[in-house]
Parts: structure tokens; sequence; C-alpha cells
């Protein structure tokens, strides 16, 4: 039973890195949101399998978070976004899905190198759910720098939080205080946000940054 | 010697969200201000009592000990003076439209929940707290910047968010990681939180994952602090936000961040095998210094020009703290006094300023102590204090740092100086822009509160030519906590 709750959660944590991945070379928006959604599915299973062997059923709080809120409601609004800015056919400047899937892949063993080499002490899972954990979050941050679309780098933001999330419920009874604070701060986050896409398409008629580029630096 | 009937750090996070919440409700931008006014001046008078009233032992949540009540005094003083000077700027900008009275509603709301963050950041215990309390103060600070919704405005609240976000998740996964190293020693749950536990304890830890968290520590809260591959929001969020909040950042916000550093480096340095913070933060403070000390020579945007120069401080101060020991912390201390009070200041004056010529292009600002002696010595005198001259307390602070730095290592000594005289030379050479010459653009009186630019600058002043004996030893007692 121990060995299949540890194996479990590797699947679920694993699969949360894997689904970072195909994050990164997705070109448009809508493929993109829709694999946001299942990123924000999948972290919600591994948050409750955590719930359910730790034996803390407040984790299942944020597991309903991660699944209402990111998978359904976030997803969803953006969806409307798009639509009312009218971007759904423009397909993404990235960087290059090769270097980037390089880059990506250098990220992670970055990280599992990092962690098992460091945290020998720790107990196994805290130590490979950080491993995985952290992968997330590099590759969410990977993903803001890589693209110029606003919508994009939002979405880039959010899977850098399911990493967060991944660590912090990894982390044995770590107190609730925190989960909910980062539940909440995504839930902040999209209001901040929501409030600025909001203000630049009614400025610009664009979600592009590099439209904004132009104002980086001193006026001349 | 604990009175608990009269504890007044609940003053101090209490007193700002009860004035957001009626600030939120009450119209009449005139009423609203004085009212921002008098919560900020009750904030300090509450802070103020920290120093007499015994303290009471660090509950899990709060906590106040030497270091914290420095930060928390200071912290509230510029938050009063800044509304002060926000009172008379935000009228201003009332009066030629370019913000609407719904607006400063919004805004002086706004200023208090951030006076809320940083306060509850500073008395925080636990570290969970402090990571929100210091998110709570980032995001009301990207609403403020983005409030002229001009182009610029909103590029520098967007680039604001994205990377102070980027930095506090870094911060929070550092946070985690200390969680993860502290767990097995002080059991799961919220004890293995608590600050005051997590130090007391701390010799128990894993080394190596201190290290790491560590690592995100640095990299997180220092993108608030402004440190140098991370400081790109700073300039643009310094120029285009209303001036007292550019003020709060460089003065007050830094600062805050900065803390967050320190009460981890205490950390680290409580466990004997773990890496030493030191030459991390050095090589951070030294790189922000020299690279933020030429940025200054081909600024065109008068507040664009200062938050360079803020960068350029917090590497002075970030290096003094790296480089440890009673005396450099103890310069250190004082820098971050003494720029917080110098700066902000400067961004009272150049607030004025900008909104007499109408703009912030530095070569259509000339001859201001022919148009406006007051506000043009005003501001002279900040830059020449902020560039490091004596008598003012920049210089003592900065030559402490140098010769206790010449006394560990010359080299890194020599970077320091080097980069100190470069930003020198960039200050001076746009202070006689400033000061000197035939006026240009529009000379109409200054509307302004002079107050509390040069109530700042004699503080600064008297700083520099005495210290009172009761502060002296209040900051040695502070930097031997440092370590």
């Amino acid at each position: 039973m121990d060995r299949l709750a540890f194996d479990m959660a590797h699947l679920l944590a694993g699969g949360l890195v894997l689904v970072s991945f195909m994050m990164i070379y997705q070109d448009r928006l809508y493929a993109l949101l829709n694999v946001f959604a299942l990123h924000a599915v999948v972290l919600s299973m591994s948050v409750a399998w955590q719930a359910w062997i730790q034996d803390a059923p407040h984790l299942y709080i944020t597991a309903g978070i991660a699944l209402v809120f990111k998978a359904l409601i976030i997803p969803g609004a953006l969806h409307r976004i798009i639509q009312r800015l009218g971007i759904h056919r423009e397909v993404e400047n990235v960087v290059g899905v090769g270097p980037t899937m390089l880059a990506g892949m250098g990220l992670v063993s970055l990280s599992i190198v990092l962690m098992l080499r460091l945290t020998e002490v720790a107990d196994a899972f805290a130590r490979e759910d950080l491993a995985f954990s952290l992968s997330v979050l590099l590759l969410g941050l990977l993903m803001m720098i890589t693209r110029r679309n606003a919508v994009s780098q939002v979405v880039g933001f959010m899977s850098l939080e399911n990493g967060l999330i991944l660590a912090a419920t990894g982390a044995k009874g770590m107190p609730l205080v925190v989960e909910i604070s980062v539940a909440f701060s995504v839930l902040i986050a999209f209001i901040v946000i929501g409030v600025f896409l909001f203000r630049i398409r009614e400025r610009f008629d664009s979600v592009d940054i590099s439209a904004l580029d132009d104002f980086r630096g001193d006026k001349k | 010697m604990t009175s608990l009937l009269f504890n007044p750090v609940y003053g101090v996070i209490a007193i700002p969200i009860i004035a957001a919440a009626l600030l939120a409700a009450l119209p009449g931008y005139r009423l609203t201000a004085q009212l921002n006014v008098l919560a900020s001046l009750l904030t300090f008078v509450f802070a103020l009592f920290l120093f007499f009233v015994g303290r009471a032992a660090p509950s899990p949540y709060l906590l106040i000990d030497d270091l914290n009540i420095v930060f928390i005094v200071l912290n509230t003083f510029v938050g009063f003076t800044a509304a002060t000077f926000s009172a008379s700027y935000i009228g201003h900008e009332i009066e030629t439209g370019r913000l609407t009275p719904v607006n400063v509603r919004f805004y002086h709301s706004m200023y208090q929940i951030m006076m809320f963050g940083m306060n509850l950041a500073l008395v925080s215990n636990n570290i969970g707290l402090m990571w929100v309390a210091i998110e709570l103060a980032t995001l009301t600070t990207v609403l403020m910047v983005g409030i002229y919704r001009t182009h610029e405005a909103l590029e520098a609240a967007w680039k604001y968010f994205i990377l102070g976000s980027v930095g506090i998740a870094l911060a929070l996964f550092g946070t985690i990681l200390v969680y993860v190293a502290a767990q097995p020693v002080l059991g799961e749950g919220e004890m293995a939180m608590i600050w005051t536990n997590l130090v007391a304890h701390a010799s128990e830890f894993d080394a190596s994952m201190l290290n790491l968290a560590f690592v995100f520590l640095l990299l997180g809260y220092g993108t608030k602090v402004g440190l140098a591959p991370l400081h790109a929001w700073l300039p643009d969020a310094h120029a285009e936000g209303p001036t007292p909040i550019s003020a709060v950042l460089s003065g007050l916000l830094l600062n805050v961040a900065l803390y967050a550093v320190l009460r981890f480096k205490m950390l680290m340095a409580a466990h004997p095998e773990a890496l030493a913070p030191g030459p991390l933060m050095i090589t951070m403070g030294l790189l922000s210094l020299i690279f933020a000390s030429f940025m200054l020579y081909r600024r065109r945007d008068i507040k664009r020009l200062f938050a360079y120069s803020s960068i350029e401080h917090m590497g002075i101060i970030v290096f003094a703290f790296g480089m440890g020991g009673p005396l450099a912390n103890f310069a250190g201390l004082l820098h971050m006094v003494m720029h917080s009070l110098t700066k902000s200041a400067i961004f009272y004056s150049v607030g004025h300023v900008a909104q007499i010529k109408g703009t912030q292009r530095i070569a259509d600002i000339r001859g201001l102590t022919q148009s406006h002696p007051v506000l043009g010595w005003g501001l002279a005198i900040g830059v020449l204090a902020i560039a490091g001259m004596p008598p003012f307390g920049l210089f003592m602070s900065e030559f402490l740092i140098v010769t206790t730095t010449f006394a560990k290592s010359p080299i890194l000594a020599l970077l320091l100086v080097f980069g100190i005289l470069v930003a020198f030379g960039a200050l001076l050479m746009r202070l006689s822009g400033f000061i000197f010459g035939e006026p240009t653009g529009a000379v109409k009186p200054a509307e302004a509160s002079f107050v509390p630019l040069y109530t700042h600058m004699a503080l600064v002043l008297m700083a520099g030519i005495y210290l009172p004996g009761p502060m002296v030893v209040w900051f040695q007692s502070v930097a031997r906590l440092l370590g």
C-alpha cells in the first residue's frame, strides 16, 4: 500500500512535468488554454492524492480550488478574452520549438540534479517531489520568457504557480495558511491580470507585449 | 515587563487596515487626503511606542526585536511624510485632471493597504505570513503604478507585475524549502514556520537544503530589492507611477524586501555548516552598484535617474551586509536609513518640480534655484547628500563601509569606491544642469509643502554631524544581532 501511494504520487507529479512540456510547444492560444486546463486537472489529482495519503483533509480544498478555478473558470475566462480581442487565429512567435524544448530538458535535468544531490537527508518522497515541482516552476518561467503574448505569459505564470502548489502539498504538514494563501494569490493574480488585460486592450487593442516595448527605456 | 493590555504592535497593523476601509468609503479628496495623513501619523506614533513599552514575548505570528523596530519606525515615519507630500501632490493632479476623484479614493485606500502589508511583513514571526504580506504590498503598488493608465504607466505596471510575481514565486519556493528543511527537526505544522523557532534550531537542519533555500530566497526577495540582474522593473515603476509612490517604493518597499533577506541571512548564520551568504550578497551588491552607476549617465528622465540611483544604493547596502561583522552591519544599517530619508526627500522635490514644469525630461529642467529657490536648493541638497558628499549622513555610512572593506579585502574596496565615484560624477553632472543656468519652461510659483523635504534633509544632516549616543548603541546591538 505504501509503495502504491509513493508510485502514484510520483506518476502524478511526473505527469505534471510532462504536461508542462506539452504547453511549451503549443503555438495556438486555444490549444494552449486546453493544455493548461489539463495541467490544472493533473495538479488537482496530485493534490487530492496527497490529501488522501497524508490524511490531511484540508488539502482537498486546495485540490478543489485547482480544479474549479484553474481548470474551468480561468481557462474559460481567458478563452473569452481571446475571442473578444480577436486574436484566436494568431500563431505566436515562439523562440522556436526545438531550442525551447532543449532548454526545457536542460532545466528539468538541472533541477533533478540539484535536488537529488543536495537533499539526501530529506525523505525520498519530499526530495523527488521537490525536484518535480522545481522542474514545473522552471518550465513555467521558460514559457514566460519565450512568449511575447500577454495571454500566454499569464498562462506561463499560472503553470509556475502550479509548480509551487505541488511543492507545498508535497511538504508534509505544511500549514494551511500557506496553501490558502497560494490559492488566493492565484485568484488575486487573475484579478490583477484581468484588470490589466482589460486596460491594455482598451488602450491598444492588442495584448502583444512587443507593442509596449516601444516605450521601454527613456523617452527621447 | 510585558504589558499585554497595550501592545503597540496591534496599532501599527490595525490602523492602516481600518483607515483603508474608511478611505474607500469616504468621498471628497481633501478630506481623505487629510485622513490619510492622520492615519499615517497615528501609525507612526504607535511605532514610536514600541521603543518605550515593554515587548510582548514573540507569539507564533508576531515578533518584535531590536532589528525590526528600526525598520518599523523608519517605515511608518517615511509613510507619514510621504502621505503629507501626497496630499499636496494629489491636489495638483486633480486640478490638472490627470486623476479623477474616484482614482484618488482608490489611491488613498491602496496607500493604507500597502502600509499595512509592509508593517505586517516587518512584524511577522511566521515566514509564510511574511511572504503573504510582502506579496500584498507588491500587488497594491502594482495597481498604483498603473493608476495614470497611460501607455507608459501600463507597461511599467505590467513589467513590475510580471517580474515581481516571478520574484515572489521564487521566494515562496525558498520558503517551502526552509519548511522542508525544518520539518524533520521541528515536526509538522506551524512550528516549523516560526522564525524564532527556526533560528533556535537552525544548527540541526540539513545544511544543503538550507543553502538551496537561501539561493531561492535571495533571488526572489532580491528581485524586490532591485538587485542587478533582476532590477528591470524598478526604473519603469518609479518613473511612471505617481511620485509619492516612487518615494515610498524607493524609501520603503525595497527596505522591506531587504529585511526579509536579512532575516534569512540570520538563519543561515545560525547554522555552522551552511553556506556563508556573504559572497553571494557581495557579488550581487557590487554588480548592482557598478551597473547602476554607469546607467546613471544616459538617463533623460529625472525620476528614472533617481530610480537607478536607488539600485546603486541598494547595491551598496547589500554589499555592506554581505561583508558582515559588527562594523559593516552598522554601516549598512545606517546607510539604509539615510538612503530612505534622502531618496524619499529627493522624490518629494522632484514631484513638485515635475508638476511645475509639466515634464520629467531632464533637458527641460534648468535653473531651478532662480525660478524656485526653496525647491531648487532642497533638490540640490538632496542630490549632494545622495552622491555622498560630507557632511551628510550618507557620506559617513559610505566612509564606514569603504574603510571596513579596505581592512578585509582591498580589491573589493577598490571596486566599491570605483562604483561610488562613477555614480558621484553622474549625479553632479546632472545637478549643475538642474540648478544653474537660465530657467526654462513654466516659472509659476510652487504650491508645495516643503516641510517633509526639509525635515528629512535636516535629519540626514544631523546624522552626518552627530549621531545621538542611544541610537549608536541601538544600531550596534542590531549589528551584532545580524552577525
